[in-house]
């Protein structure tokens, strides 16, 4: 995602100045993603250098707005039907503390409860803020207040990455918990096993381990 | 329906209290711990969150809590009065006028309108049909459900019906509503609109527990405890290296004997 497409979608409904794009830009991303004024502007010259936007007539104290040109609704129609590369997000601390909390001996369940206690304490806070937003009344009576489907589904993300991730504790967990009942698979120490079905998977594993 | 408890409900107390209850039962010949000396107070206006695997004894706790299933050992409050001293009627009684209870589905007797579903227990309890009517319909209309009082369970979407077995597990003047995952059976977004009422009503003085597998509906509790095979899992920070560990282990070789 660039700041460019941002600003190209914030100009489809009318001309805005600088500050009115930041002010938006922010409000549309849910408050994650701060802007500095002179990005916004480096943006809309680089913008309007490629033939996307156009300045418009400068008001009495200098502002100028910004028009989006026929160039840049055609671009911005390419970026929202382009989907976003996957691999961006596949590094994950919390997928090699988890790693290496089992590799060197730790209680992985007090682990992970410690993530999931904090997760859920995110998800209550960003709860409790969109409930703040939400207009009066028995819920789903009200009407929308300001911007606010739009705005709210940017914070809205954030709060589905976060139970994404506690249902990956939740699994974690459970696979750990399988994985225990099974007879650990240790080079040199092969003890029978009571039941003979614990055989195979034992020298699968060994087998496993022989090729990392 | 004039009969009243014998001991007054106190207003005081937590709405429920579970000391050290533990619960085990027999299966097969095998003694399972559902429970494990939990302990747990829901206050009024208080929401609260249980989460955990299947099996960790969420259910329990809900049915140990609203009086439907007995303990083995500890003890449970409902609003001052403890269930364990309590004779089967007066049990019955507490449990048709101070507990609530919402399921994952099935919630509402399909042949009834939402007004005849809600004004249900009271007649049950005793209450005439006319003044039940009445008071349902004000429970829908508190909820923003007006709309629904003539419609059929399967003329509501699943969220109503939801929001309807909430109006109706707390009509009258219940004071403790149970929750085993109400939105179970919902997307996540109605999901969010069932734990909305049942906020309102905490909001309004009800203490809850909702059981859920969903991070998202727990969100909505003042607190969220975890269940883990039968116990709470408390402050965890302790408990970072069980066992002592072995040969090449971490943190205790620097107090064992030097190798090597």
């Amino acid at each position: 995602m660039s700041v460019r497409h941002g600003l190209l979608a914030l100009l489809m409904s009318a001309p805005k100045y600088g500050y009115q794009l930041r002010a938006e830009f922010e409000a549309a991303a849910g408050g994650t993603w701060p802007l500095n004024i002179g990005q916004v502007y480096t943006t809309l010259h680089r913008l309007e250098r490629d033939g996307l936007v156009r300045a418009l007539e400068g008001t009495d104290d200098g502002q100028r707005p910004y028009e989006i040109t026929g160039q840049g609704r055609d671009e911005l129609g390419r970026w929202l039907l382009t989907p976003l590369p996957r691999e961006l997000q596949a590094r994950s601390e919390l997928a090699l503390k988890v790693s290496l909390a089992v590799s060197v001996g730790a209680d992985v369940p007090t682990v992970l409860q410690v993530q999931r206690r904090a997760t859920i304490e995110l998800l209550q806070t960003l709860r409790a803020n969109r409930q703040a937003e939400e207009p009066a009344g028995p819920p789903g009576t009200g009407p929308w207040a300001g911007n606010y489907p739009a705005d709210a589904l940017a914070a809205d993300a954030l709060a589905f990455a976060a139970e994404a991730e506690v249902h990956w504790l939740d699994h974690a967990e459970a696979t750990l918990k399988r994985a225990a009942r099974r007879p650990a698979p240790r080079a040199g120490a092969i003890s029978p096993t009571s039941t003979g079905k614990g055989q195979a998977p034992t020298a699968k594993d060994q087998a496993r381990k022989g090729t990392t | 329906m004039t009969d009243r408890p014998s001991t007054p409900l106190s207003t005081a107390e937590p709405v429920v209290r579970l000391d050290h209850v533990t619960k085990t039962y027999r299966r097969g010949t095998e003694q399972v711990v559902a429970l494990d000396e939990v302990s747990l107070e829901v206050a009024a206006g208080e929401l609260v969150a249980v989460m955990g695997p299947s099996g960790s004894g969420k259910s329990t706790l809900l049915n140990i809590a609203g009086g439907l299933d007995s303990v083995t050992a500890g003890s449970v409050w409902v609003c001052g009065r403890q269930l364990q001293n309590m004779g089967p009627n007066e049990l019955a009684q507490l449990r048709r006028r101070v507990v609530g209870y919402v399921f994952q589905e099935l919630n509402l007797v399909p042949s009834l309108t939402a007004a005849e579903n809600v004004a249900l227990p009271l007649e049950l309890d005793g209450l005439r049909p006319g003044p039940a009517r009445r008071c349902a319909l004000e429970a829908l209309e508190a909820a923003g459900l007006a709309a629904t009082a003539a419609l059929f369970p399967d003329e509501l979407s699943g969220g109503q019906q939801q929001q309807v077995a909430i109006a109706r597990a707390l009509v009258g003047q219940r004071r403790l509503l149970l929750a085993d995952e109400p939105t179970g059976a919902l997307d996540s977004a109605t999901g969010d609109l069932v734990l909305a009422s049942l906020r309102a009503r905490c909001d309004a003085g009800v203490g809850a527990i909702v059981v859920t597998h969903q991070p998202r509906h727990a969100a909505w509790a003042d607190r969220v405890v975890f269940l883990r095979d039968g116990a709470l899992v408390d402050d965890p920070r302790s408990e970072l290296w069980p066992a002592p560990p072995g040969p090449g282990g971490g943190t205790a070789r620097a107090a064992g004997p030097v190798r090597g």
